[in-house]
């Protein structure tokens, strides 16, 4: 500990039911450092920053602050104390707009008599644009982040801390980002940095706190570091990046005409004029930042919102105006973003989520009565194969950790042995080794002749495993090309909304 | 024009007790909590205020102790909504239930006793102007308030901080909670006042619309309120509008009724309530629109699991 420092955490410790989320973790920010703290899903770094921010309490342990003793009870204190704190899941509310938000979280003394003008001068001090009369509803996530940003900066802090803060920016909003971070530490704000990406934490952070199962596990310059001894460092062990592989591909399995749709969501994105194809063999990865029609994208051609018939074709049938079960019996598997809920539901058992989807497939139906015994060992097979870890499939759904059921889900529709495979974020959530062993499935289905369409925030991701790769903005999907014949500006100018125009000198890209 | 001004005045008077109740479900429900109980709320109301007026004989402790009952029963549902955790649709529908049958129990040796209605206020000069007097200056003190209380709500819920954390805990509680508001006092709050204010329309109800305890006077009213926080898309000047018109509605059955045209009586006295079937049809017709003033956490339970 130095007499320096601006935070001191010593001893802290967190116990939920079942877990230790936080088991004696000590270090130290000094002023004007930009800090990561960094880690696995799951390594406790959320619930270690919702204790310096006030959320949470630790059980056991203290934290000093500029030399005293630092003990929140409640946001507000930390804010007082001059902590601030970007959300990885924006506190933001839809419905109301910039200036609401920014007022909501700040103090009711730290806010000036005329915060539209404040918010103004702020986002231009730090070149980050925001009209504080536009609602939140109708902003990017980029800019929403903005949005969270700039509430914290009204308040001068002196720690600011940023929870994966770039999982939803395009590469130049990153940049942009990382200018403004640094900014801020030149002029004495410390940083706290919390990230699971390696190339970013070597970038900007000048010390790095390496957390794993709760616990403190190393201490290190990241600068002086490689990607892959932090990767080890972060998941304690050595292990095997998927690599791209390549082999003939076969014909068209689905084929997508100018697909149209309008999203039911007043703040959802509409699906324009979309065209691509996924051939057998091929592993197609469309990339893009959140919320600019993945979703919506991935209900169409589910099937959960029909269109016109012949704007899907899979296998050369028609199918736009199937619902999901048709499309499930003709060989299209599906895993959807969002697990509990959309892929499976909560409140029910491993093996009687495994009826939702592979009713059909598995032919668990009888004369209109559900053979469990097929759901059953078919869901036992899932556990077994993709080493899910859970007690048994009896358990419900809800009560696996989130990787572990994303290995589950995933594990279902891969062992239906689908002709085509449609896939949402596919590793979120799970750890590094899983998500490797998820990369390489997906790579043999593709060698056994499946189309396989993923779509992902993740572009390292797509990068590594998919053959052709587009981006969607705005609902637009750019033109599919052989994954790696674009620089990653080009990929950066695509997410931010600028479509199969790069040479146009007209158009700029939309903030 | 007297026919016309005594009916426009028949139409306030039917309307208050449902801008009571709506103004206050409206504030719950923009908080981010459905409660169901009003039509049980309103009746206990009109029971305590009704009871209490007849033994005391003050209007005052009358209407003081119906937004107290209101909001007293309002509190069950918050305990059991907002700190059990229980169902808000259930919960709602039993407080309904409950108070109904609460109030009948409570109203037995009142039944049949009336009260003397309470009086005008007679405003100087203002309510002798022509036409304009007998229309905007000849009530009740609580007609008064009840309008009071609209603009007041709607000031509140849009100029105040702490309606700005009221209305950002109905759109998103996780955020809220995450920013450090303490969503489960601030629905607290907001329930209770619900209650009380169903309850004042329950009051109105019995001390002064028809001055006497009836079993089950309220009638739907508690219900009527609930579309119209819906018609009024979550504002409080339209639910105000809103009343009216229903209010509108149920008087010109009356009078469609007085002046003998043939129908049946029954079909009139369907109207209010089938007025409130088309109306909720035609609003959630549109779902983008509803969606986009709904309180995005209407109904959902709250817990802090982090």
């Amino acid at each position: 500990m130095t007499d320096k420092s601006l935070l001191d955490l010593s001893g802290v410790t967190k116990r939920f039911p079942g877990v230790v989320a936080n088991d004696d973790v000590t270090f130290s920010i000094l002023p004007g450092e930009v800090h990561a703290l960094f880690g696995e899903n799951g390594a406790g770094k959320s619930t270690l920053v919702k204790i310096i921010y006030g959320v949470q309490r630790p059980d056991k342990g203290e934290m000093r602050f500029d030399g005293k003793p630092y003990a929140p009870a409640k946001p507000s204190e930390a804010r007082a104390m001059g902590i601030g704190m970007v959300f990885q899941h924006f506190s933001l509310f839809e419905a109301l707009t910039v200036a609401d938000n920014v007022a909501l979280g700040m103090n009711k003394e730290a806010i000036g008599s005329n915060l539209d003008e404040q918010i103004v001068e702020v986002s231009k001090a730090y070149g980050l644009t925001l009209d504080p009369a536009r609602y939140i509803g109708s902003l990017s996530v980029g800019e929403r982040q903005r949005v969270e940003i700039i509430r914290c900066l009204l308040q001068k802090p002196r720690l600011l801390i940023m929870d994966e803060p770039t999982s939803v920016l395009t590469p130049q909003e990153v940049e942009i980002l990382f200018q403004t971070l640094r900014q801020l530490s030149s002029e004495g704000c410390s940083i706290l940095y919390i990230s699971h990406k390696l190339e970013e934490i070597r970038e900007l952070c000048e010390k790095a706190t390496v957390l794993r199962g709760g616990k403190v596990v190393a201490t290190c310059d990241p600068r002086e570091e490689t990607a892959k001894s932090l990767a080890e460092m972060m998941i304690g062990t050595t292990f095997k990046f998927a690599e791209r592989q390549v082999h003939e591909l076969g014909k068209d399995r689905l084929v997508v005409n100018n697909l149209t749709s309008v999203s039911h969501d007043p703040f959802g994105v509409d699906i324009c004029d979309v065209s691509f194809r996924v051939r057998s063999g091929e592993i197609f990865g469309i990339g893009g930042v959140a919320g600019n029609g993945q979703v919506e994208l991935m209900e169409t051609l589910i099937g959960e919102i029909t269109t016109v018939a012949d704007s899907i074709c899979l296998d050369g049938e028609a199918i736009g105006t199937m619902g999901p079960t048709a499309r499930r019996e003709r060989g299209m598997c599906s895993v959807p973003e969002e697990r509990l809920g959309h892929g499976a539901v909560s409140d029910m058992s491993l093996w009687e989520n495994t009826i939702l989807s592979a009713r059909t497939r598995k032919s668990m139906e009888k004369r209109g009565f559900l053979d469990l015994q097929i759901a059953q060992d078919f869901a036992g097979q899932v556990v077994s194969k993709f080493n899910v870890k859970t007690a048994g499939i009896d358990n419900t759904a809800k009560s696996l950790s989130g990787g572990n059921l994303q290995k589950f889900i995933v594990g279902r529709e891969i062992l239906q042995a689908p002709t085509v495979l449609l896939i949402m974020q596919p590793t979120w959530g799970v750890d590094a080794a899983a998500a490797a062993d998820i990369h390489r499935t997906l790579q043999d289905m593709a060698a056994d002749g499946a189309a396989i369409l993923v779509i992902s925030q993740d572009l390292e991701e797509l990068m590594a495993i998919s053959t052709n790769f587009a981006v969607i903005a705005e609902g637009r999907l750019s033109e599919p090309k052989p994954t790696g014949s674009q620089t990653i500006e080009e990929i950066g100018l695509l997410m931010g909304g600028v479509y199969d125009r790069l040479g146009d000198a007209d158009e700029g890209a939309p903030a | 024009m007297d026919l016309l001004v005594l009916v426009l005045q028949g139409v306030i008077i039917a309307a208050t007790p449902l801008v009571f109740a709506a103004i206050g479900e409206l504030v719950v429900e923009k908080s981010g909590v459905l409660n169901l109980g009003v039509e049980g709320m309103m009746i206990m109301g009109a029971i305590a205020g009704f009871s209490v007026t007849l033994e005391t004989g003050s209007y005052i402790l009358g209407i003081a102790s119906a937004a107290l009952v209101g909001a007293l029963s309002a509190s069950l549902f918050g305990l059991l909504t907002q700190i059990l955790l229980s169902n808000q649709v259930a919960t709602g529908l039993a407080l309904t239930i409950f108070g109904l049958g609460l109030a009948a129990l409570w109203g037995q040796g009142y039944s049949g006793e009336s009260t003397q209605a309470l009086g005008k206020v007679h405003i100087f000069l203002f309510s002798d102007i022509p036409i304009i007097g007998p229309l905007f200056f000849s009530y009740d003190p609580l007609i008064y308030l009840s309008v009071a209380l609209v603009i007041g709500v709607s000031w509140f819920l849009n100029k105040t901080r702490l309606g700005l954390i009221l209305r950002s805990i109905g759109e998103n509680h996780d955020s809220a909670h995450a920013i450090g508001y303490s969503v489960v006092a601030v629905r607290m709050a907001a329930i209770l006042f619900g209650g009380a204010c169903a309850g004042l329309g329950g009051a109105y109800l019995s001390i002064i619309q028809t001055p006497l305890w009836v079993e089950g006077m309220t009638a739907g009213r508690g219900w009527i309120a609930l579309a119209i926080v819906v018609f009024a898309a979550w504002r409080p000047g339209r639910a105000l509008v809103g009343a009216y018109l229903f209010g509108g509605v149920t008087v010109i059955q009356l009078h469609v009724q007085g002046l003998g045209f043939e129908i049946e009586a029954q079909y009139m006295s369907m109207l209010p309530y089938l007025v409130t079937i088309i109306v909720l049809v035609v609003i959630s017709h549109n779902k983008t629109r509803a969606a986009l003033h709904a309180p995005a956490c209407l109904g959902k339970p709250f817990f802090a699991s982090s």
